[in-house]
Protein backbone atom coordinates (compact mmCIF):
# COMPACT_ATOMS: atom_id res chain seq x y z
CA UNK A 1 0.00 0.00 0.00
CA UNK A 2 1.22 3.26 -0.57
CA UNK A 3 -0.72 6.46 0.03
CA UNK A 4 -0.61 9.56 -2.66
CA UNK A 5 -0.58 13.29 -2.21
CA UNK A 6 -4.65 13.26 -3.22
CA UNK A 7 -5.07 9.68 -0.37
CA UNK A 8 -2.83 12.21 2.43
CA UNK A 9 -5.20 15.75 1.40
CA UNK A 10 -8.26 13.52 1.92
CA UNK A 11 -7.28 12.11 5.36
CA UNK A 12 -6.18 15.54 6.78
CA UNK A 13 -9.48 16.52 5.05
CA UNK A 14 -11.18 13.74 7.27
CA UNK A 15 -9.27 14.85 10.30
CA UNK A 16 -9.74 18.25 10.30
CA UNK A 17 -6.31 19.21 10.26
CA UNK A 18 -4.62 21.37 7.89
CA UNK A 19 -1.66 20.44 5.89
CA UNK A 20 -0.01 22.82 3.73
CA UNK A 21 0.52 21.78 0.02
CA UNK A 22 4.49 22.24 1.60
CA UNK A 23 4.07 19.64 4.03
CA UNK A 24 2.27 17.15 2.29
CA UNK A 25 4.92 14.76 1.03
CA UNK A 26 6.98 14.38 3.91
CA UNK A 27 3.48 13.70 5.93
CA UNK A 28 2.91 11.27 3.35
CA UNK A 29 6.03 9.29 3.35
CA UNK A 30 5.39 9.60 7.31
CA UNK A 31 2.35 7.83 7.43
CA UNK A 32 3.97 5.58 4.25
CA UNK A 33 6.41 4.08 6.50
CA UNK A 34 4.05 4.15 9.47
CA UNK A 35 1.69 1.93 7.64
CA UNK A 36 4.12 -0.49 6.20
CA UNK A 37 4.45 -1.50 9.77
CA UNK A 38 0.94 -1.58 10.36
CA UNK A 39 0.53 -4.36 7.17
CA UNK A 40 2.54 -7.05 8.37
CA UNK A 41 -0.55 -7.25 10.58
CA UNK A 42 -2.51 -8.49 6.92
CA UNK A 43 0.24 -11.83 6.74
CA UNK A 44 -1.89 -13.34 10.04
CA UNK A 45 -4.75 -15.80 9.77
CA UNK A 46 -7.33 -14.69 11.90
CA UNK A 47 -10.13 -16.60 11.12
CA UNK A 48 -13.00 -17.35 13.82
CA UNK A 49 -11.17 -15.09 16.37
CA UNK A 50 -13.83 -13.07 18.28
CA UNK A 51 -12.43 -8.82 18.46
CA UNK A 52 -11.30 -7.52 21.88
CA UNK A 53 -12.84 -4.57 22.24
CA UNK A 54 -12.34 -4.55 26.69
CA UNK A 55 -10.28 -6.23 28.45
CA UNK A 56 -12.65 -7.81 30.38
CA UNK A 57 -15.03 -8.49 28.08
CA UNK A 58 -16.94 -6.20 30.10
CA UNK A 59 -20.66 -4.93 29.10
CA UNK A 60 -21.16 -0.98 29.55
CA UNK A 61 -22.88 -0.25 33.00
CA UNK A 62 -26.45 1.52 32.51
CA UNK A 63 -27.22 4.53 35.14
CA UNK A 64 -30.38 5.77 36.57
CA UNK A 65 -32.00 8.43 34.56
CA UNK A 66 -31.89 11.00 36.88
CA UNK A 67 -30.01 14.51 37.28
CA UNK A 68 -26.60 13.72 39.09
CA UNK A 69 -24.65 16.96 37.93
CA UNK A 70 -25.44 20.39 38.82
CA UNK A 71 -25.16 23.52 36.19
CA UNK A 72 -21.66 24.67 35.74
CA UNK A 73 -22.47 26.92 32.34
CA UNK A 74 -19.94 29.95 33.82
CA UNK A 75 -17.15 27.74 35.60
CA UNK A 76 -16.97 25.95 31.65
CA UNK A 77 -17.55 28.59 29.91
CA UNK A 78 -15.09 30.22 31.51
CA UNK A 79 -12.15 28.64 29.33
CA UNK A 80 -14.30 28.60 26.11
CA UNK A 81 -12.53 30.73 23.21
CA UNK A 82 -15.59 32.95 22.30
CA UNK A 83 -19.11 33.01 24.37
CA UNK A 84 -21.66 35.39 24.28
CA UNK A 85 -24.88 35.30 26.61
CA UNK A 86 -24.25 31.89 27.92
CA UNK A 87 -23.59 30.50 24.43
CA UNK A 88 -20.74 29.43 22.61
CA UNK A 89 -20.15 31.86 19.33
CA UNK A 90 -18.90 29.26 16.01
CA UNK A 91 -18.55 31.40 12.56
CA UNK A 92 -21.73 31.91 10.97
CA UNK A 93 -22.45 28.25 9.31
CA UNK A 94 -26.36 29.29 8.37
CA UNK A 95 -27.16 31.96 5.84
CA UNK B 1 14.59 14.54 53.54
CA UNK B 2 15.75 14.26 50.04
CA UNK B 3 15.94 10.64 49.53
CA UNK B 4 12.87 9.89 52.15
CA UNK B 5 10.68 7.62 50.84
CA UNK B 6 6.85 8.14 50.81
CA UNK B 7 6.13 6.07 54.02
CA UNK B 8 9.02 7.54 55.61
CA UNK B 9 8.11 10.79 54.84
CA UNK B 10 4.49 9.77 56.44
CA UNK B 11 6.10 8.66 59.57
CA UNK B 12 8.18 12.03 59.72
CA UNK B 13 5.14 14.05 59.68
CA UNK B 14 3.44 11.74 62.04
CA UNK B 15 6.12 11.71 64.79
CA UNK B 16 6.27 15.88 64.77
CA UNK B 17 9.37 15.32 62.91
CA UNK B 18 8.62 17.49 60.49
CA UNK B 19 5.45 19.78 59.17
CA UNK B 20 3.92 19.43 55.67
CA UNK B 21 4.87 23.14 54.89
CA UNK B 22 8.45 22.64 55.67
CA UNK B 23 8.81 19.44 53.69
CA UNK B 24 6.93 21.39 50.58
CA UNK B 25 9.14 24.20 50.70
CA UNK B 26 11.95 21.93 50.72
CA UNK B 27 10.78 20.18 47.32
CA UNK B 28 9.89 23.20 45.93
CA UNK B 29 13.52 25.06 46.72
CA UNK B 30 14.80 21.32 44.89
CA UNK B 31 12.54 22.11 41.78
CA UNK B 32 13.52 25.56 41.89
CA UNK B 33 17.34 25.37 41.76
CA UNK B 34 17.23 21.87 39.27
CA UNK B 35 14.20 21.85 37.24
CA UNK B 36 15.69 24.83 34.93
CA UNK B 37 18.36 21.55 33.50
CA UNK B 38 15.70 18.61 34.01
CA UNK B 39 12.25 20.66 32.25
CA UNK B 40 10.38 17.93 34.20
CA UNK B 41 7.57 20.39 35.39
CA UNK B 42 5.21 22.50 32.85
CA UNK B 43 3.44 24.74 36.38
CA UNK B 44 4.72 24.66 39.65
CA UNK B 45 2.31 27.31 42.14
CA UNK B 46 4.49 27.96 45.37
CA UNK B 47 1.66 30.13 47.12
CA UNK B 48 -1.06 27.37 46.62
CA UNK B 49 1.17 24.51 47.24
CA UNK B 50 2.11 26.14 50.77
CA UNK B 51 -1.41 27.33 51.51
CA UNK B 52 -2.49 23.42 51.10
CA UNK B 53 0.65 22.14 52.87
CA UNK B 54 -0.80 24.40 55.70
CA UNK B 55 -4.12 23.07 55.49
CA UNK B 56 -2.41 19.55 55.82
CA UNK B 57 -0.49 20.83 58.81
CA UNK B 58 -3.78 22.17 60.68
CA UNK B 59 -5.71 18.84 59.96
CA UNK B 60 -2.91 17.15 62.12
CA UNK B 61 -3.23 19.50 64.78
CA UNK B 62 -6.72 19.19 64.72
CA UNK B 63 -6.74 15.31 65.05
CA UNK B 64 -7.57 14.67 61.16
CA UNK B 65 -4.55 13.82 59.67
CA UNK B 66 -4.33 10.14 57.75
CA UNK B 67 -1.32 8.27 56.74
CA UNK B 68 -0.51 10.42 53.95
CA UNK B 69 -1.66 13.50 55.21
CA UNK B 70 0.33 16.64 54.86
CA UNK B 71 3.18 14.49 52.23
CA UNK B 72 4.11 16.11 49.24
CA UNK B 73 3.50 14.83 45.39
CA UNK B 74 3.08 15.59 41.71
CA UNK B 75 1.06 15.28 39.12
CA UNK B 76 1.13 14.23 35.61
CA UNK B 77 -0.09 17.20 33.54
CA UNK B 78 -2.89 14.52 32.14
CA UNK B 79 -4.94 14.68 35.18
CA UNK B 80 -7.19 17.42 35.42
CA UNK B 81 -7.14 19.28 38.55
CA UNK B 82 -9.48 22.26 39.79
CA UNK B 83 -7.61 25.89 39.25
CA UNK B 84 -4.51 24.24 37.95
CA UNK B 85 -3.22 24.73 34.30
CA UNK B 86 -3.96 20.94 32.62
CA UNK B 87 -2.21 21.38 29.50
CA UNK B 88 -1.69 17.48 28.62
CA UNK B 89 1.61 18.81 26.80
CA UNK B 90 0.12 20.48 24.17
CA UNK B 91 -0.20 24.37 23.05
CA UNK B 92 -3.63 22.73 22.55
CA UNK B 93 -4.44 23.36 26.20
CA UNK B 94 -1.97 26.17 27.00
CA UNK B 95 -4.59 28.10 28.08
CA UNK B 96 -6.92 25.37 29.51
CA UNK B 97 -7.49 25.82 33.66
CA UNK B 98 -9.43 22.99 34.51
CA UNK B 99 -12.48 23.63 35.64
CA UNK B 100 -13.23 20.18 37.89
CA UNK B 101 -10.70 17.33 38.96
CA UNK B 102 -10.29 14.13 38.29
CA UNK B 103 -11.36 11.01 40.04
CA UNK B 104 -7.71 10.23 40.95
CA UNK B 105 -7.11 13.94 41.61
CA UNK B 106 -9.85 13.39 44.18
CA UNK B 107 -8.64 10.59 45.79
CA UNK B 108 -5.03 11.99 46.25
CA UNK B 109 -6.52 15.39 47.87
CA UNK B 110 -9.02 13.31 50.62
CA UNK B 111 -6.03 11.45 51.58
CA UNK B 112 -4.39 14.92 52.19
CA UNK B 113 -1.43 14.63 49.77
CA UNK B 114 -0.17 18.23 48.18
CA UNK B 115 0.60 19.04 44.90
CA UNK B 116 3.81 20.64 44.32
CA UNK B 117 2.95 20.99 40.63
CA UNK B 118 2.29 19.45 37.33
CA UNK B 119 4.68 16.89 35.28
CA UNK B 120 5.95 17.71 32.31
CA UNK B 121 4.69 14.57 29.56
CA UNK B 122 4.91 13.77 25.54
CA UNK B 123 1.44 15.79 24.08
CA UNK B 124 -1.74 13.99 25.11
CA UNK B 125 0.62 10.61 26.18
CA UNK B 126 1.54 10.17 22.51
CA UNK B 127 5.27 9.36 22.42
CA UNK B 128 8.17 7.27 24.04
CA UNK B 129 10.41 10.10 24.98
CA UNK B 130 9.18 13.33 26.11
CA UNK B 131 10.63 15.36 23.28
CA UNK B 132 6.70 15.47 22.04
CA UNK B 133 5.82 18.20 24.56
CA UNK B 134 5.11 21.44 23.68
CA UNK B 135 7.36 22.75 26.72
CA UNK B 136 9.94 21.19 25.20
CA UNK B 137 11.91 17.64 26.33
CA UNK B 138 12.24 16.58 29.99
CA UNK B 139 15.88 15.65 30.78
CA UNK B 140 16.90 12.45 31.94
CA UNK B 141 18.66 13.08 35.48
CA UNK B 142 21.59 10.89 35.26
CA UNK B 143 22.80 12.21 31.79
CA UNK B 144 21.27 15.15 30.61
CA UNK B 145 22.20 13.83 27.04
CA UNK B 146 19.71 11.20 26.96
CA UNK B 147 15.75 11.07 27.17
CA UNK B 148 13.71 10.46 30.26
CA UNK B 149 11.24 7.88 28.70
CA UNK B 150 7.65 8.84 27.83
CA UNK B 151 5.19 9.33 27.87
CA UNK B 152 5.49 10.09 31.55
CA UNK B 153 8.89 11.26 31.66
CA UNK B 154 8.46 14.17 33.68
CA UNK B 155 7.07 12.29 36.30
CA UNK B 156 9.95 10.12 36.11
CA UNK B 157 12.33 12.32 36.17
CA UNK B 158 11.14 14.18 38.96
CA UNK B 159 10.99 11.09 40.95
CA UNK B 160 14.29 10.25 40.19
CA UNK B 161 15.74 13.78 41.07
CA UNK B 162 14.63 13.51 43.92
CA UNK B 163 12.29 16.68 43.34
CA UNK B 164 8.90 14.71 44.63
CA UNK B 165 8.61 11.34 46.92
CA UNK B 166 5.77 10.24 44.34
CA UNK B 167 4.36 11.12 40.83
CA UNK B 168 0.77 10.20 38.97
CA UNK B 169 1.41 9.07 35.72
CA UNK B 170 -0.72 7.00 32.37
CA UNK B 171 0.07 3.90 30.70
CA UNK B 172 -1.14 3.45 27.22
CA UNK B 173 1.69 1.44 25.50
CA UNK B 174 4.39 1.67 28.10
CA UNK B 175 4.51 5.23 29.57
CA UNK B 176 4.97 4.44 33.08
CA UNK B 177 7.11 1.40 32.76
CA UNK B 178 9.44 2.55 30.47
CA UNK B 179 10.71 5.91 31.83
CA UNK B 180 10.17 4.43 35.32
CA UNK B 181 12.85 1.93 33.75
CA UNK B 182 15.12 4.68 32.11
CA UNK B 183 14.83 7.45 35.04
CA UNK B 184 15.74 4.12 38.19
CA UNK B 185 12.62 4.62 39.56
CA UNK B 186 9.41 2.42 40.55
CA UNK B 187 6.16 2.29 38.67
CA UNK B 188 3.66 0.49 38.30
CA UNK B 189 0.37 -0.08 35.45
CA UNK B 190 -2.56 -1.44 37.05
CA UNK B 191 -4.72 -4.15 35.58
CA UNK B 192 -7.21 -1.97 32.81
CA UNK B 193 -10.51 -0.56 34.43
CA UNK B 194 -8.64 -0.41 38.16
CA UNK B 195 -8.05 3.37 38.31
CA UNK B 196 -10.42 5.78 37.11
CA UNK B 197 -10.21 7.42 34.07
CA UNK B 198 -12.27 10.23 34.84
CA UNK B 199 -10.82 13.33 34.46
CA UNK B 200 -7.68 11.91 32.71
CA UNK B 201 -7.12 13.33 29.20
CA UNK B 202 -8.16 10.77 26.63
CA UNK B 203 -6.01 9.32 24.43
CA UNK B 204 -6.64 5.46 23.27
CA UNK B 205 -9.65 4.56 26.02
CA UNK B 206 -9.27 1.06 25.64
CA UNK B 207 -5.69 1.41 26.66
CA UNK B 208 -4.96 4.05 28.89
CA UNK B 209 -4.31 3.51 32.83
CA UNK B 210 -2.92 5.44 35.47
CA UNK B 211 -0.98 4.52 38.27
CA UNK B 212 1.82 5.93 40.18
CA UNK B 213 5.79 6.38 40.22
CA UNK B 214 8.06 6.32 43.32
CA UNK B 215 11.13 5.21 44.40
CA UNK B 216 10.31 1.97 46.08
CA UNK B 217 7.04 -0.53 45.62
CA UNK B 218 6.18 0.29 49.00
CA UNK B 219 5.50 3.54 48.63
CA UNK B 220 3.67 2.27 45.13
CA UNK B 221 1.19 0.19 46.86
CA UNK B 222 0.14 3.19 49.18
CA UNK B 223 -0.33 5.29 46.30
CA UNK B 224 -2.55 2.68 44.44
CA UNK B 225 -4.46 2.35 47.85
CA UNK B 226 -5.24 5.79 47.13
CA UNK B 227 -5.44 6.21 43.45
CA UNK B 228 -7.32 2.59 42.54
CA UNK B 229 -11.33 2.20 43.51
CA UNK B 230 -14.55 2.08 41.35
CA UNK B 231 -15.55 5.14 40.19
CA UNK B 232 -19.16 4.85 38.29
CA UNK B 233 -18.09 8.47 36.48
CA UNK B 234 -15.82 6.08 34.36
CA UNK B 235 -17.97 3.31 31.64
CA UNK B 236 -14.80 0.74 32.01
CA UNK B 237 -14.04 1.16 35.73
CA UNK B 238 -14.59 -2.11 37.25
CA UNK B 239 -16.84 -2.66 40.17
CA UNK B 240 -14.66 -4.58 42.64
CA UNK B 241 -14.04 -4.46 46.28
CA UNK B 242 -11.13 -2.10 47.46
CA UNK B 243 -8.05 -3.67 47.93
CA UNK B 244 -4.56 -3.28 50.42
CA UNK B 245 -2.09 -3.20 47.80
CA UNK B 246 0.41 -3.41 50.61
CA UNK B 247 -0.72 -6.61 52.29
CA UNK B 248 1.21 -9.53 50.41
CA UNK B 249 4.31 -7.65 50.42
CA UNK B 250 6.32 -9.29 53.18
CA UNK B 251 5.55 -12.89 51.71
CA UNK B 252 8.84 -14.62 50.73
CA UNK B 253 9.28 -15.74 47.49
CA UNK B 254 9.91 -19.48 47.98
CA UNK B 255 8.00 -21.25 45.59
CA UNK B 256 7.03 -18.60 43.11
CA UNK B 257 6.72 -19.28 39.33
CA UNK B 258 8.86 -16.98 37.33
CA UNK B 259 8.03 -17.20 33.51
CA UNK B 260 10.64 -15.47 31.25
CA UNK B 261 9.21 -15.07 27.46
CA UNK B 262 11.83 -16.87 25.62
CA UNK B 263 10.61 -13.72 22.51
CA UNK B 264 11.33 -11.15 25.17
CA UNK B 265 15.58 -12.27 25.28
CA UNK B 266 15.54 -12.52 21.47
CA UNK B 267 17.85 -10.55 18.57
CA UNK B 268 17.46 -6.58 19.67
CA UNK B 269 17.67 -6.63 23.13
CA UNK B 270 20.71 -4.88 24.48
CA UNK B 271 23.74 -7.22 25.82
CA UNK B 272 23.81 -5.29 28.98
CA UNK B 273 19.89 -5.13 29.69
CA UNK B 274 20.01 -8.44 29.47
CA UNK B 275 22.65 -9.11 32.12
CA UNK B 276 20.37 -6.99 33.91
CA UNK B 277 18.00 -9.30 33.82
CA UNK B 278 19.56 -12.25 34.50
CA UNK B 279 21.57 -11.27 37.30
CA UNK B 280 17.51 -9.87 38.90
CA UNK B 281 16.04 -13.17 38.05
CA UNK B 282 19.18 -14.98 39.65
CA UNK B 283 18.41 -12.73 42.73
CA UNK B 284 14.99 -13.80 42.92
CA UNK B 285 15.87 -17.43 42.24
CA UNK B 286 18.55 -17.13 45.21
CA UNK B 287 14.74 -16.65 47.01
CA UNK B 288 13.57 -19.55 46.55
CA UNK B 289 11.65 -18.55 43.03
CA UNK B 290 11.72 -21.53 40.02
CA UNK B 291 12.25 -20.17 36.78
CA UNK B 292 9.76 -21.38 33.75
CA UNK B 293 10.61 -20.86 30.05
CA UNK B 294 6.95 -19.66 28.31
CA UNK B 295 6.40 -17.98 24.90
CA UNK B 296 4.25 -15.53 23.83
CA UNK B 297 4.38 -15.89 20.14
CA UNK B 298 2.52 -12.81 19.30
CA UNK B 299 4.72 -10.46 20.79
CA UNK B 300 6.04 -8.66 17.88
CA UNK B 301 2.28 -7.91 16.53
CA UNK B 302 1.56 -5.94 19.11
CA UNK B 303 3.16 -2.78 17.41
CA UNK B 304 1.09 -2.79 14.77
CA UNK B 305 -2.04 -3.91 16.18
CA UNK B 306 -1.51 -1.00 19.46
CA UNK B 307 -0.37 1.30 16.07
CA UNK B 308 -3.90 0.77 14.48
CA UNK B 309 -5.67 0.74 18.26
CA UNK B 310 -4.43 3.62 19.29
CA UNK B 311 -4.27 5.98 17.14
CA UNK B 312 -7.33 4.87 15.86
CA UNK B 313 -9.13 5.47 19.38
CA UNK B 314 -6.97 8.66 19.77
CA UNK B 315 -8.89 10.50 16.06
CA UNK B 316 -11.66 9.58 18.16
CA UNK B 317 -11.36 11.40 21.60
CA UNK B 318 -9.15 14.56 20.29
CA UNK B 319 -11.84 15.69 17.60
CA UNK B 320 -13.23 17.05 20.93
CA UNK B 321 -10.61 20.09 20.50
CA UNK B 322 -12.63 21.75 17.67
CA UNK B 323 -11.81 25.34 19.31
CA UNK B 324 -15.26 25.80 20.21
CA UNK B 325 -15.41 25.03 23.79
CA UNK B 326 -12.28 25.06 25.19
CA UNK B 327 -8.54 24.94 24.56
CA UNK B 328 -6.73 26.82 21.47
CA UNK B 329 -8.50 28.79 18.53
CA UNK B 330 -6.83 29.93 15.07
CA UNK B 331 -6.73 34.10 15.46
CA UNK B 332 -7.97 34.06 11.26
CA UNK B 333 -10.40 31.91 9.41
CA UNK B 334 -13.38 32.26 6.64
CA UNK B 335 -15.42 29.39 7.68
CA UNK B 336 -16.64 27.35 10.55
CA UNK B 337 -14.32 24.58 8.88
CA UNK B 338 -11.55 26.49 8.43
CA UNK B 339 -11.71 27.18 11.98
CA UNK B 340 -11.33 23.38 12.85
CA UNK B 341 -8.80 22.93 9.95
CA UNK B 342 -6.57 25.76 11.28
CA UNK B 343 -7.47 25.38 14.90
CA UNK B 344 -6.07 21.96 14.64
CA UNK B 345 -2.85 22.48 12.39
CA UNK B 346 -1.70 25.03 15.23
CA UNK B 347 -2.82 23.60 18.17
CA UNK B 348 -1.64 19.95 17.79
CA UNK B 349 2.15 18.50 17.21
CA UNK B 350 3.92 16.71 14.77
CA UNK B 351 3.24 13.05 16.26
CA UNK B 352 -0.15 13.84 17.13
CA UNK B 353 -0.78 14.95 13.90
CA UNK B 354 0.30 11.77 12.84
CA UNK B 355 -1.72 9.39 14.93
CA UNK B 356 -4.75 11.40 13.85
CA UNK B 357 -4.20 11.07 10.69
CA UNK B 358 -2.97 7.64 10.88
CA UNK B 359 -6.40 6.75 13.25
CA UNK B 360 -8.77 9.25 10.87
CA UNK B 361 -7.79 6.52 7.75
CA UNK B 362 -8.23 3.36 9.20
CA UNK B 363 -11.32 4.63 10.33
CA UNK B 364 -12.45 6.17 7.62
CA UNK B 365 -15.19 4.22 4.86
CA UNK B 366 -14.25 0.82 3.40
CA UNK B 367 -11.09 0.36 5.77
CA UNK B 368 -12.33 -0.39 9.45
CA UNK B 369 -12.15 -4.39 8.92
CA UNK B 370 -9.20 -4.45 7.70
CA UNK B 371 -7.47 -2.58 10.61
CA UNK B 372 -9.43 -1.62 13.30
CA UNK B 373 -11.17 -4.87 13.51
CA UNK B 374 -7.88 -6.49 12.40
CA UNK B 375 -5.78 -5.04 15.42
CA UNK B 376 -8.69 -5.97 17.82
CA UNK B 377 -8.51 -9.76 16.57
CA UNK B 378 -4.68 -9.51 17.07
CA UNK B 379 -5.10 -8.12 20.56
CA UNK B 380 -6.77 -11.43 21.16
CA UNK B 381 -4.38 -13.78 19.92
CA UNK B 382 -1.94 -11.87 22.84
CA UNK B 383 -4.42 -11.76 25.59
CA UNK B 384 -4.88 -15.56 24.47
CA UNK B 385 -0.75 -16.02 24.77
CA UNK B 386 -0.33 -14.30 28.39
CA UNK B 387 -3.65 -16.58 29.86
CA UNK B 388 -2.05 -19.73 28.32
CA UNK B 389 1.24 -18.37 29.69
CA UNK B 390 0.04 -17.86 32.83
CA UNK B 391 -1.20 -21.41 33.73
CA UNK B 392 2.60 -21.83 34.15
CA UNK B 393 4.17 -19.20 35.89
CA UNK B 394 2.73 -16.62 38.31
CA UNK B 395 4.48 -13.25 37.02
CA UNK B 396 6.14 -12.55 33.91
CA UNK B 397 9.72 -11.46 34.13
CA UNK B 398 11.76 -9.99 31.16
CA UNK B 399 13.19 -6.17 29.82
CA UNK B 400 11.03 -3.19 29.66
CA UNK B 401 12.72 -1.69 26.57
CA UNK B 402 15.51 -3.16 24.51
CA UNK B 403 18.01 -0.95 25.29
CA UNK B 404 18.89 1.79 28.10
CA UNK B 405 17.80 5.33 27.10
CA UNK B 406 19.09 6.51 24.11
CA UNK B 407 20.05 10.17 23.33
CA UNK B 408 17.64 13.09 22.68
CA UNK B 409 17.49 13.84 19.20
CA UNK B 410 18.62 10.01 17.86
CA UNK B 411 15.04 8.90 17.00
CA UNK B 412 12.79 11.92 16.92
CA UNK B 413 13.41 12.27 12.87
CA UNK B 414 12.09 8.41 12.56
CA UNK B 415 9.00 7.60 14.14
CA UNK B 416 9.18 3.99 13.30
CA UNK B 417 11.94 3.60 14.55
CA UNK B 418 10.79 4.85 18.08
CA UNK B 419 7.32 2.81 17.84
CA UNK B 420 9.73 -0.21 17.67
CA UNK B 421 11.29 0.17 20.85
CA UNK B 422 7.84 -0.28 22.67
CA UNK B 423 7.93 -3.91 21.66
CA UNK B 424 8.16 -5.00 25.27
CA UNK B 425 5.10 -3.04 27.18
CA UNK B 426 2.67 -2.75 24.44
CA UNK B 427 1.39 -6.26 24.76
CA UNK B 428 0.67 -5.47 28.17
CA UNK B 429 -1.88 -2.54 27.43
CA UNK B 430 -3.30 -4.71 24.55
CA UNK B 431 -4.40 -7.50 27.55
CA UNK B 432 -5.22 -5.08 29.84
CA UNK B 433 -2.90 -6.65 32.37
CA UNK B 434 -0.78 -5.08 35.23
CA UNK B 435 2.44 -4.30 34.45
CA UNK B 436 5.74 -2.51 36.27
CA UNK B 437 9.42 -1.61 36.17
CA UNK B 438 11.33 -2.32 38.87
CA UNK B 439 15.46 -0.39 38.85
CA UNK B 440 17.72 -3.64 38.49
CA UNK B 441 20.73 -1.99 37.95
CA UNK B 442 22.83 0.19 34.79
CA UNK B 443 24.10 -0.08 30.91
CA UNK B 444 27.93 -0.02 30.13
CA UNK B 445 27.19 4.61 29.95
CA UNK B 446 25.60 4.26 33.45
CA UNK B 447 22.11 4.88 32.23
CA UNK B 448 19.25 2.75 34.47
CA UNK B 449 17.63 -0.23 33.76
CA UNK B 450 14.50 -1.70 35.02
CA UNK B 451 13.34 -4.92 35.34
CA UNK B 452 9.41 -5.44 34.04
CA UNK B 453 7.25 -7.41 36.27
CA UNK B 454 4.33 -8.76 34.23
CA UNK B 455 1.15 -10.25 36.59
CA UNK B 456 -2.25 -11.98 35.98
CA UNK B 457 -5.36 -9.97 36.03
CA UNK B 458 -5.78 -7.99 39.49
CA UNK B 459 -2.05 -9.43 40.29
CA UNK B 460 -0.94 -6.55 41.56
CA UNK B 461 -0.09 -7.19 44.97
CA UNK B 462 1.51 -10.15 44.02
CA UNK B 463 3.35 -8.35 41.44
CA UNK B 464 4.59 -5.36 44.52
CA UNK B 465 5.30 -8.17 46.98
CA UNK B 466 7.83 -10.13 44.19
CA UNK B 467 9.38 -6.10 43.94
CA UNK B 468 9.36 -5.15 47.40
CA UNK B 469 11.34 -8.49 48.17
CA UNK B 470 13.65 -7.28 45.30
CA UNK B 471 14.09 -4.59 46.26
CA UNK B 472 15.02 -5.50 50.15
CA UNK B 473 17.88 -7.69 48.78
CA UNK B 474 19.03 -4.84 46.57
CA UNK B 475 19.80 -1.07 46.46
CA UNK B 476 19.23 -0.37 42.58
CA UNK B 477 16.11 1.43 44.15
CA UNK B 478 18.24 3.57 46.48
CA UNK B 479 20.35 4.69 44.20
CA UNK B 480 20.03 8.50 42.65
CA UNK B 481 21.84 10.92 40.41
CA UNK B 482 24.63 13.17 40.92
CA UNK B 483 22.84 16.63 40.40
Amino acid sequence: MSLTHQDVARIAKLARINVSDEEIAAVGNQLNNIFGLIEKMQAVNTDGIEPMAHPQDVSLRLREDIVTQTNQREAFQAVAPQVEKGLFLVPKVIE
Amino acid sequence: MTNATLKQLSQQLAAGEVSSVELATHYLDRIEALNPQLNAFITVDRVRTLADAAAADAARVAGQAGLLTGVPMVHKDIFCQQGWKTSCGSKMLDNFISPYSAHVVEQCNAAGLVTLGRANMDEFAMGSSNENSFYGAVKNPWDLNAIPGGSSGGSAAAVAARLTPVATATDTGGSIRQPASHCGVTGIKPTYGVVSRYGMVAYASSLDQGGPIAQTAEDCALMLNVMAGFDERDSTSLERAREDYTRELNQPLAGLRVGLPREYFADGLDADVAKVIEDAVAELKKQGAQVVDISLPNTELSIPAYYVIAPAEASTNLSRFDGVRYGHRAADYKDLVDMYEKTRAEGFGAEVKRRILVGSYVLSHGYYDAYYLKAQKIRRLIANDFNAAFEQCDVILGPVAPTAAFNIGEKSGDPVQMYLSDIYTLSVNLAGLPGMSVPAGFDRRGRPVGLQIIGNYFGEAKMLNVAHQFQLATDWHTRAPAL
